[in-house]
């Protein structure tokens, strides 16, 4: 366990002092203070209003830059060290590999998470002083989803950093898989492929693989019950499912998407040459 | 006992060890010498259970790669490039001390003793340190801990002579316990402080020699060297070595640690041609031994 610990507290600490935390935690500070400053919580658009419209605006912006951030910083952190050198020295010192791996990874999620997390807090301690009402059930919620988005996208990042031999095949590559699943929201490649008539089990097999797709309903499914806001497949997804049924599956197949992506990393990790 | 039993590795098909088999007594200090690309540094990382590899690697009888934590606790490593890490002096050794169950000051007392002044350096990033810096604490981190097995690629190469005076001290305190793994590529820089030489050439075992343990690791040479004409080069290089310039700069004193012999020596053949005489005295520090 003191391994573990080690290695995350190494993680943290080693995150805080470099510049992209700096920008990771201005961007979702300055998301909500523009919010905020822009007056979204006073206006009213397709129904909502106070911060459950700034928490619909919050969440499809996490949504864009969340996973991009998470993936673009956790991809270096195997193949960046290896390269450097850094594990010829580090690791030959007595922490086991799994207690280092875990532990990185730990420490990666408090690091990405905790300012989006403060941020949101930040937007909801303002309501509460501005006298707003707080949805606190899809507030909770929304957290759990991002918890899990982030869980999902740390795995994935890490994956692909113990697969690339150097951190710039590693970045692309984690640039590449953003795209891709980007491209394939509801919005954009599926809607393509619906008004072309595509076989509905593949679009809605697409729509429930995608991690970002997933989330994207799910968040948006505690806000529209009219589902005014979701494209088509998530409608006949969400139809399937019950909107109960598809935010467990919205909390639950990212997480574990993340961790089954975690831990062939780690075998990855383990079985090959560590420097 | 370290245990090299037919180990090979190779990269993308190229072979970098070739069937390498070698016994490490509990009491050995090996010189593993080799031209650059010659297996050195990858042996060592077989011996760290950082590559996977053909063959077996033991050390009391435990596979570094399945058993690490309680082989590597055993193990001291310093290595030839000090890695780029952005944590600070203070974090690396309270981290060290930590994974390995050590005492950080301990660590920072061997530091110390190396000539490092480490309240003045313990916030600073260790990145930021000059190389012979580095060197040092890496050094204090692998010698402030109870291990049985010392690995060092070329651990003396950016050590200042009253440094690595220190450190040649600091190995001879535990040359009786410990087995020492030393890797260089010049046999001078590392010959006095081993009793057996391994040279690798293209990843296999072409020398394996004992040599004569005479040389006490703590042992210090008084020098008299005196030159035929001023020689500003040479005058810079025994000042690096802690030389004192007795006569105008013709004639030099000082004191070189006995297992520095060869290296000094090598330093005064590049000078030859102004050599006009050279003295070495251990005045019977040397355990009585010429």
């Amino acid at each position: 366990m003191s391994g573990f610990l080690q290695a995350a507290r190494l993680d943290v600490a080693e995150s805080l002092r470099t510049r992209w935390f700096l920008v990771y935690a201005l961007v979702f500070g300055g998301i909500i203070v523009v919010a905020l400053v822009a007056g979204l919580t006073e206006s009213r658009v397709r129904g909502f209003t106070g911060l459950g419209r700034l928490l619909i605006i919050y969440i499809q912006l996490c949504m864009a830059i969340l996973p991009v951030f998470i993936l673009i910083t956790t991809v270096r952190s195997v193949a960046g060290d290896r390269e450097a050198g850094v594990f010829e020295y580090l690791l030959s010192l007595p922490i086991g590999l799994a207690a280092w791996y875990w532990g990185k990874l730990a420490g990666r999620f408090l690091v990405v998470f905790l300012p989006v997390l403060a941020a949101l807090l930040a937007a909801v301690a303002w309501g509460l002083v501005r006298g707003y009402e707080v949805p606190w059930a899809a507030l909770g919620i929304n957290i759990a989803l991002l918890v899990s988005l982030a869980g999902c996208f740390l795995g994935i990042g890490i994956l692909i950093s113990s697969l690339a031999r150097s951190a710039d095949l590693a970045q692309g590559t984690a640039f590449l898989v953003w795209l891709v699943l980007l491209m394939f929201l509801d919005l954009i490649l599926i809607g393509i492929m619906i008004r072309n008539q595509a076989a509905p089990e593949l679009v809605v097999a697409i729509s429930l693989a995608n991690p970002l797709q997933v989330f994207r309903t799910a968040s948006m499914a505690l806000f529209d019950p009219q589902l005014t806001l979701l494209g088509p497949a998530a409608w006949v997804i969400l139809d399937a499912f019950g909107r109960a049924g598809y935010v467990v599956y919205g909390l639950l197949y990212p997480l574990v998407l993340g961790g089954v992506s975690a831990t062939v990393g780690f075998l990855v990790f383990r079985r090959g040459d560590l420097p | 006992m370290i245990e090299f039993e037919a180990v090979s590795k190779a990269f993308r098909r190229r072979p970098v060890l070739d069937d390498v088999s070698l016994r490490i007594a509990d009491d050995a200090r090996v010189a593993l010498v080799g031209s650059n690309g010659a297996g050195k540094t990858t042996l060592i990382r077989c011996l760290l259970g950082e590559y996977v590899c053909k063959g077996k690697v033991l050390v009391d009888g435990r596979d570094p790669r399945r058993d690490r934590r309680q082989v590597l606790k055993a193990v001291g490593f310093v290595p030839q490039l000090p890695p780029p890490l952005r944590m600070s002096v203070g974090e690396l050794v309270r981290f060290s001390a930590k994974v390995s169950d050590g005492d950080p000051d301990r660590m920072v007392a061997v530091s110390e003793t190396l000539g490092l002044d480490y309240g003045a350096i313990r916030r600073q990033p260790f990145v930021k340190l000059s190389g012979g810096q580095k060197q040092k604490l890496l050094i204090a981190v692998a010698l402030g801990r109870d291990c049985r097995v010392l690995v060092m690629d070329e651990p003396a190469a950016n050590l200042d002579p009253e440094s690595r005076a220190a450190f040649f001290d600091l190995l001879a305190a535990r040359k009786d316990s410990t087995a020492m793994v030393i890797s260089s590529h010049r046999l001078d820089e590392v010959a006095a402080l081993v009793n057996r030489v391994v040279e690798l050439d293209r990843g296999r075992v072409v020398l394996d020699d004992h040599v004569a343990d005479a040389v006490d690791l703590s042992s210090r040479l008084d020098c008299f060297v005196a030159l035929s004409r001023l020689e500003d080069a040479f005058a810079a290089a025994l000042a690096d070595w802690g030389f004192r310039n007795v006569n105008g700069g013709l004639e030099w004193r000082g004191e070189v640690p006995g297992p520095d012999r060869l290296r000094f020596l090598g330093m005064l053949s590049r000078y030859a041609g102004v050599l006009k005489a050279v003295s070495m005295d251990d005045n019977g520090r040397n355990g009585g031994r010429p």
